[in-house]
């Protein structure tokens, strides 16, 4: 018997589980969160930065070609709180025991996945003086 | 047998037994106010002319710009200091580094948020 258990899928193992929705949102909410802190680190800096007039420092970041590559940066930490938000939502939901049919919770997966692109596109187009 | 305490009493005080309550609820109530106030920072943030650094001095300085920031930091250091704490919970086993993880944590949310709440205040008054 105890030899037979060593072949026996580990769970919850990643390389033992189908991919579904909850899955990819479950840990794209850690992601995001990772990536929240360091936003929110890198805010933080440049409040200082601001407040002590020296945010020339970080001047190249919005310069030329880079400046691309940091306002990349800043939609993709956008696009981080904006999901961490719709789905930090759907948490205090389900803490007060609501939503917890596997159909309706993969497709609110994908719908908070979708709703959480719009929005950042929603807050670029605005910002970047687009619409 | 000689010990005739019943494993509740042994483990109580020890590991996870003695505060998920209260951090769960910390959490949560973290969770509540950046559920309001986020959305209404990155927007008027996103909308203030920043990251030039003269528009967004304006939007830290002007009283409305400095509340809501204020709030935003305060909830969202505070409950990414709860987070983190749990990732490092969950993937780092190693006593030594779970311990300078977890003490680098509070040290970096709390140094940074007194660092950006005088910041700010030093724009705004």
């Amino acid at each position: 018997m105890a030899s037979d258990t060593s072949s026996r899928p580990i769970a919850p193992h990643l390389s033992a589980w189908r991919w579904h929705a909850t899955m990819l949102s479950s840990i794209l909410h850690r992601a995001t969160g990772v990536g929240n802190y360091i936003g929110a680190v890198a805010l933080s800096l440049w409040l200082v930065m601001l407040a002590t007039g020296s945010e020339s420092m970080v001047g190249f970041l919005f310069e030329g070609p880079m400046a691309w590559i940091t306002r990349i940066g800043l939609i993709a930490l956008t696009w981080s709180a904006s999901y961490h938000w719709f789905n930090g939502l759907r948490h205090l939901f389900w803490d007060g025991g609501v939503g917890f049919d596997p159909e309706g919770s993969n497709l609110r997966s994908i719908l908070i996945i979708a709703a959480s692109i719009i929005a950042t596109a929603a807050i670029w187009l605005f910002a970047l003086g687009v619409i | 047998m000689s010990d005739f305490r019943t494993p509740a009493k042994r483990v109580n005080p020890h590991g996870a037994t003695k505060g998920g309550a209260a951090h769960f609820i910390a959490q949560r109530s973290s969770a509540a106010a950046l559920a309001i106030i986020m959305p209404i920072f990155m927007i008027t943030l996103a909308l203030s002319g920043a990251p030039d650094g003269d528009a967004a001095r304006d939007y830290f300085a002007s009283p409305f710009g400095a509340i809501v920031t204020l709030l935003t930091l305060t909830a969202a250091l505070y409950h990414m200091r709860l987070g983190l704490q749990v990732v490092v919970e969950d993937y780092v086993h190693n006593r030594a580094a779970k311990t300078g993880l977890l003490l680098a944590n509070t040290l970096i949310a709390a140094g940074l948020f007194l660092a950006a709440a005088y910041a700010l205040l030093t724009l705004a008054l």
